[in-house]
């Protein structure tokens, strides 16, 4: 393989600093355009293995202020995987009470990382 | 009548962060006003990440973020009454509440801190020919529908205008099943930030079409089409380039609008460009006492940058009950957006009394690459950044040091400004 240039948008804040990322042979070489760690860690992934966090809300049983409960993968999953992530929560519910943090799904999809709620029901 | 020192309209973040930022300023007779019956404000239902980074250096959903500053909020103290609807305020600072239980009351207040927010243009500022028929949202409600509610607004999707909220559901659709065909903006250029276009609609494969709107609405009892067609240079339709999406849903993502009907009441002059208050460096409005802070003042695309200027206001209003200032007395000097600089927030600044660093938020008209944004004290260019990229969707802000200004004691204007070179 020979080297090749990316052009990305920095997605971890809205910021969106322009990166480029240039890869030879499968290693990314450099990553220049961004103004804080994340993006240089951001733009490592995003040509070789991308990732996001999913957020969505469940159901929530037995709140009386609420329907739905807000959650969000603990950490990044690959991106790949966010349609299976949505399928595995399609048939979750929560009881009340519920604390930001708390989780919902454990190890979700194999990924190792845990559903938490985001907030309090 | 009862009397306090600050009441806040509004408790959403900008509201929060001032009521916090007044306490710390040493003013703790503040009472916040929210008319919903939960704080947080339009945050609870933004229940993505990317909020935070810049306060709290990590990365947190919308929910996330307002119950930090509630719960900061509650540890301090700050009285929050819930179900408050204000429906007038004075240009003396008589502030009319109506409350379920006290009925229509009124509060004498030292300082007003004006912090209600925005809300979305409909579908009835857009003259899209057709008719009413069911199945028409804006993205707001719909994002309200599918994340507090529970309800799915609808299966197949077209979303008009590229507003960030709009991509953010154009995501949030699309992972709850909905088909979303396209986002259609009549713009050259997106209204949303470009991370929104990255993670919402190219991580999907959802077509975002420049220059293109709804030109027509197909469906009596429920949305059954829309047509999307090209626009010329003046925004017109093009005849010939539509094409029909049949769909039961079309979402507006047409921008966003500070409510300011009680800032018009009390007297507060309004900005054609914001229309939001014209304020000066402390973000006092031209009415003493009154200041403004948040999507009410400019809207943002930020909430870190909202929760910034709200403590701005909060600490001002303190300082306006606790030291009395007589802003009258002190010169002020006007700040002039300039060559596709849209508009300034502050417009004014008093030199005696400014910080040592004042951040000045703007937007451009236009989208520009390579380009410098200039700050002239009077004659002389105190700064001259190089951007890669500037949008119309992404504010910007520059900081004016008080040193620069005080240097120069004749000046009667500071200006910022683009500049190709």
């Amino acid at each position: 393989m020979s080297k090749e240039t990316h052009e990305l948008t920095c997605i971890n804040c809205p910021l969106g600093c322009l990166l480029t990322v240039v890869v030879d042979d499968g290693e990314v070489v450099s990553v220049t355009g961004n103004t804080c760690r994340r993006g240089d860690s951001y733009g490592r992934k995003e040509v070789t293995n991308p990732t996001r966090i999913v957020t969505t809300s469940v159901p929530v049983v037995g709140s009386a202020t609420q329907k739905m409960v807000s959650v969000k993968t603990a950490h990044d999953v690959p991106k790949e995987l966010i349609f299976d992530v949505m399928r595995a929560l399609r048939d979750v519910r929560v009881t009340a009470p519920v604390s930001i943090g708390d989780v919902v799904v454990a190890d979700v999809c194999g990924t190792g990382v845990d559903i938490i709620a985001t907030r309090c029901a | 009548m009862e009397t306090r020192d600050i009441v806040i309209i509004g408790g959403g973040p900008a509201g929060l962060a001032a009521a916090i930022a007044a306490y710390d300023a040493g003013c703790s007779d503040v009472v916040v006003l929210e008319r919903d019956t939960l704080l947080g404000g339009i945050l609870n239902q933004c229940i993505h990440n990317g909020f935070g980074l810049h306060t709290f250096k990590e990365e947190l959903t919308g929910p996330e973020y307002a119950a930090r500053y509630v719960a900061c909020a509650e540890e301090l103290g700050v009285e929050c009454r819930l179900g408050s609807m204000v429906v007038d305020v004075s240009s003396d600072r008589c502030v009319t509440v109506v409350n379920p239980e006290r009925g229509l009351y009124s509060i004498q207040a030292k300082a007003v801190v004006l912090a209600m927010g925005c809300r979305e243009r409909p579908r009835g500022a857009l003259n899209i020919p057709g008719f009413r028929p069911a199945g028409i949202f804006s993205a707001g409600t719909a994002q309200r529908l599918v994340n507090i509610e529970g309800q799915m607004p609808g299966r197949k999707v077209v979303i008009l205008g590229s507003g960030d909220i709009g991509l953010i559901m154009a995501r949030r659709m699309t992972l709850e099943g909905a088909q979303v065909a396209c986002v259609a903006e009549i713009m050259p250029y997106s209204g949303g930030l470009k991370r929104n276009i990255v993670q919402c609609l190219d991580d999907f494969g959802i077509p975002l079409l420049l220059s293109h709107t709804v030109s027509r609405i197909e469906g009596k009892k429920r949305v059954e089409a829309v047509w999307v067609s090209e626009v010329d240079d003046q925004l017109r339709p093009i005849p010939g380039t539509e094409v029909r999406y049949p769909c039961d849903t079309l979402l507006l993502s047409v921008g966003l609008l500070p409510e300011n009907e009680l800032s018009r009441e009390a007297g507060v002059e309004l900005s054609p460009i914001t229309r939001g208050p014209v304020v000066d460096d402390s973000l006092q409005t031209n009415v003493e006492g009154i200041f403004a802070c948040g999507n009410v003042l400019h809207v943002h695309d930020l909430v870190d940058y909202v929760s910034q200027e709200a403590a701005v206001a909060g600490e001002s209003a303190a300082r306006f009950v606790l030291d009395q200032v007589q802003e009258s007395d002190s010169t002020q000097i006007c700040l002039c957006a300039e060559g596709g600089v849209r508009y300034t927030v502050p417009t004014r600044v008093c030199p005696s009394r400014m910080p040592d660093k004042l951040t000045i938020r703007f937007r451009v008209a236009n989208v520009y690459r390579d380009t410098f944004v200039s700050m002239y004290v009077g004659e002389d260019r105190v700064l001259h950044r190089r951007k890669r990229v500037m949008a119309p969707g992404e504010m910007e802000e520059v900081v004016l040091k008080k040193s620069d200004v005080l240097a120069r004691p004749d000046t009667s204007s500071i200006t910022i400004t683009l500049e190709g070179e």
